[in-house]
């Protein structure tokens, strides 16, 4: 067997090749920009495209545009481009443009810790658009799965015309690991739906029975309309209440609808066990190491690490936490995934465990907390 | 030629809007230039210059206010064939300021049309980026205090290829539009109107009037020679079918016994910068995994480089490496004081079973670990080869490393001159 030996970053621009990508656009920011020099060594002479943007704004936009073109695209950041995407990215929900985000988190708040680790963009990833409809989440927890969980996205911003975020983090980011690329289980790659020529081509009416647009291309042989405005199924700004709703209920419905079929996650079940330990990104595998040694210690636990956070799968969730008599949440931040917990966690008690300083929470912390 | 107006969605501007003569003027331009609407995309901002889009039989791309040449140009890139025509207000050319510029500058074969009517007129006339100082508007005073923007001069010297300022009631609207969308790169027009349901309700002003400030005005009209060159996209094209195609991933297979190891074994090397310490790490990786190891790597080193500490931490083991921190380290090489420093807290908790490898003019903090010095001065060994080196002296201690796999790792890293010093160094520190 041999092994590949690549930093979550790079790992992320060859998942993202490997699932189709053809336009990336970003602003170098740490802990993000190798993704962007990646994609510039690889793109190019592929045929590709690769911008860079005199900001984030323009970056996320010019993605939006090649997006709407019919092209695969990419853009990366951190924290601090993520504020500046905002506007962009409710956009992408509305307008049902594919694309796929990376945010490599650090250390916040603002400017914060550009060389430290941090989970802190976790809620502002869900709720940082306008309007609050759901957005897709993904969290890698090593180089592995930023190579996986990227083709994952593409897959799903095809196949449900969204934004899907990748919520990485500087410690997997920039930290080179070895792994078997060779025996990895890729997914088959999507592409996107076309319009078929019988269909009455207003390009935000999806086919009888179904939730997502079929996508007519800017510059195909049939006329395309993209708007932010809020739009009817023809693409013209609407103040019809009926039509309005109609259309938010479907961009609610075609994700809530499905989560079940992209939920993400490893389970180790223990047998017996009292205790759920939940987790999700690098702090997962300082909790795998932590279960083993408790175990060992005599306690009974299981480990439920958690890859699709949004929408939150709920069903999984539900499913794992009955009968569990507590559960416990470590997250690198003060508090952000564990509020979806409480909403779901009915009796079970919940205790939480947060770290913000720019270090990994390590497998001796977890024990204390889930032993204490 | 037939209009591309849509009949089902006539323009909806307020009596005696000058926008209303741009739709047309806009209309005329296309018919000239026998394109078909498959081929044309109007991409429109915000304000009353964002309704654009809706009149016209072309890909219609509407968006956020300042943005349109973002999303313009991703499109282009996407779509060399395609004619794409921008409109936007003084508005959108205010906040989207950064997004001009770095269209000059671009050189994007787009044609942006700046709908200027002097205030936001969607929102209730306040005064925008263009308003002059002496006009009055419903931000009270404010426009007294900022100089208005003339992007015609702007934009020449940010690097616009073609800028024409006409105004909205010109006869040849219509060919001076066609001429900006035929010509092949960026084209910028300003285009002067008046807003009869906001500005004019508080500026007495006519389209007479206007001309005559135009009259005033400096400024090329058309090309601009010190500013022609190659379009974006098609030098974007050039250089890239010139760039190599990146190589597969390197793997690297199991060629050799690492030593017996009952736990994961954490390495440590301090140093400074100029020492190669991530690369001394990435050579440990390399070769742990030419002896069948799992192994993660991480460094640390200030944002400014080329001076101060220079950590890398490595992780090796049987099995993928879990936690990536470092718990209890093995082996430490200790290099300069920069790294030394870095990491002082954790010398006070050593035990026996840490080995420590370190340059013998370096000091340590208090530590119980298991220290070997090495004069790397008195041998001659270059402050750069002072971690390969260590690593070196590590394969003679029985644990994590073995001679064959460094040399398997360093194969991996180096190749020519640079494996061929390598080698030498590293066979001065082997024992036999």
């Amino acid at each position: 067997m041999a092994l590949t030996f690549l930093e979550g970053n790079e790992a992320i621009a060859r998942g993202a090749m490997a699932a189709g990508c053809r336009f990336f656009a970003g602003y170098p920011i740490t802990p993000a920009t190798s993704i962007y020099h990646q994609m510039l060594q690889l793109l190019p002479p592929l045929g590709g495209v690769c911008m860079q943007g005199e900001d984030e704004i323009a970056s996320i936009g010019f993605c939006l545009g090649a997006s709407m073109a019919g092209m695969k695209a990419m853009t990366a950041t951190s924290g601090p481009g993520i504020s500046l995407y905002s506007e962009q990215i409710s956009f992408a929900i509305g307008g049902e443009i594919p694309l796929v985000i990376v945010d490599v988190q650090r250390l916040g708040p603002s400017t914060g810790s550009a060389t430290k680790g941090a989970d802190g963009d976790i809620q502002f990833l869900r709720w940082g658009n306008t309007g609050g409809l759901p957005v897709i989440v993904l969290a890698p927890v090593d180089v592995k799965d930023c190579y996986l969980l990227t083709m994952h996205a593409f897959n799903l911003a095809e196949q449900y015309r969204c934004p899907v975020f990748i919520a990485s983090n500087k410690e997997i980011a920039m930290t080179r690991e070895s792994f078997d690329l060779d025996g990895l289980v890729v997914p088959t790659v999507i592409q996107r739906t076309l319009c078929p020529a019988d269909h009455s081509g207003h390009p935000f009416e999806p086919l009888s029975g179904e939730l997502v647009p079929p996508f007519l291309p800017m510059g195909g042989s049939r006329l395309s309309r993209q708007t932010s405005s809020t739009h009817g199924p023809e693409g013209y700004i609407t103040t019809d209440p009926a039509i309005i709703e109609q259309g938010v209920l479907r961009l609610k419905e075609k994700l809530h609808g499905t989560v079940d079929d992209y939920t993400f996650f490893d389970l180790d079940e223990q047998h017996g066990d009292e205790i759920l330990l939940l987790v999700y990104g690098v702090t997962s595998r300082a909790a795998q190491t932590a279960v083993v040694e408790l175990r060992a210690k005599g306690c009974k636990v299981s480990l439920l690490i958690l890859k699709t956070l949004y929408p939150v799968p709920q069903n999984l969730l539900r499913r794992v936490i009955e009968g569990k008599k507590e559960i416990v949440m470590i997250e690198m931040n003060h508090g952000q995934y564990v509020r979806e917990i409480e909403r779901l966690a009915g009796p079970v008690p919940i205790r939480f465990y947060g770290q913000m300083n720019g270090e990994l929470i390590s497998p001796g912390s977890i024990v204390k907390e889930v032993g204490a | 030629m037939t209009t591309f107006l849509n009949t089902g969605r006539p323009p909806v501007f307020c009596p005696g809007c000058s926008h209303e003569k741009v739709v047309h003027g806009l209309d005329g331009a296309l018919q000239a230039l026998k394109l078909t609407g498959e081929k044309i995309a109007i991409v429109s901002d915000i304000g009353c210059a964002g309704l654009f889009d809706t009149f016209f039989n072309t890909h219609a791309f509407h968006g956020l206010h300042g943005r349109a040449l973002t999303y313009a140009a991703g499109l282009k890139m996407a779509r060399p064939d395609l004619t794409v025509i921008v409109i936007m207000g003084d508005g959108g050319l205010g906040i989207g300021g950064a997004h001009v510029l770095s269209s000059c500058r671009r050189n994007m074969d787009l044609t942006l049309l700046i709908l200027n009517n002097f205030n936001y007129g969607m929102t209730g006339g306040q005064c925008s980026a263009t308003t002059p100082m002496d006009a009055k508007t419903t931000s009270n005073f404010l426009n007294q205090l900022e100089k208005p923007l003339d992007i015609c001069r702007v934009a020449e010297a940010a690097g616009a290829p073609y800028v024409d300022r006409t105004m909205a009631s010109s006869k040849g609207l219509s060919n001076q539009i066609a001429a900006a969308i035929r010509y092949p790169g960026f084209s910028l027009m300003d285009i002067w109107g008046i807003c009869p349901g906001r500005y004019l309700k508080r500026n007495r002003i006519t389209l007479t009037q206007l001309e005559e400030e135009m009259e005033r005005t400096t400024g090329t009209s058309g090309p601009i020679a010190a500013n022609e060159r190659e379009e974006y996209s098609a030098h974007y094209q050039r250089l890239a079918a010139a760039s190599q195609p990146v190589g597969e991933i390197p793997r690297i297979a199991a060629s050799c016994e690492a030593p017996p190891m009952d736990q994961r074994s954490e390495v440590l090397l301090l140093g400074a910068a100029g020492q190669y310490i991530n690369t001394a790490g990435e050579i440990l990786c390399l070769a742990g995994m030419s002896g069948g190891l799992h192994v993660t790597q991480k460094n640390d080193y200030p944002i400014t480089v080329l001076r101060g500490h220079s950590v890398s931490e490595v992780v090796l083991d049987r099995k993928p490496v879990g936690y990536t921190g470092i718990n209890k380290p093995s082996v430490i090489l200790c290099l300069a004081p920069e790294g030394i420093a870095r990491k002082k807290a954790m010398f006070g908790s050593l035990t026996q079973e840490t080995l420590v490898i370190k340059g013998s003019e370096l000091v340590l903090p208090d530590t119980g670990a298991k220290v070997i010095d090495i004069d790397f001065a008195g041998l001659n060994i270059k402050s750069s080869q002072r971690a390969l080196a260590a690593l070196a002296v590590l394969t003679g201690q029985g644990s994590v490393l073995t001679q064959e796999m460094l040399l398997a790792g360093i194969s991996h890293r180096y190749h020519g001159k640079m494996l061929e010093e390598a080698m030498a160094v590293t066979a001065r520190f082997f024992c036999c």
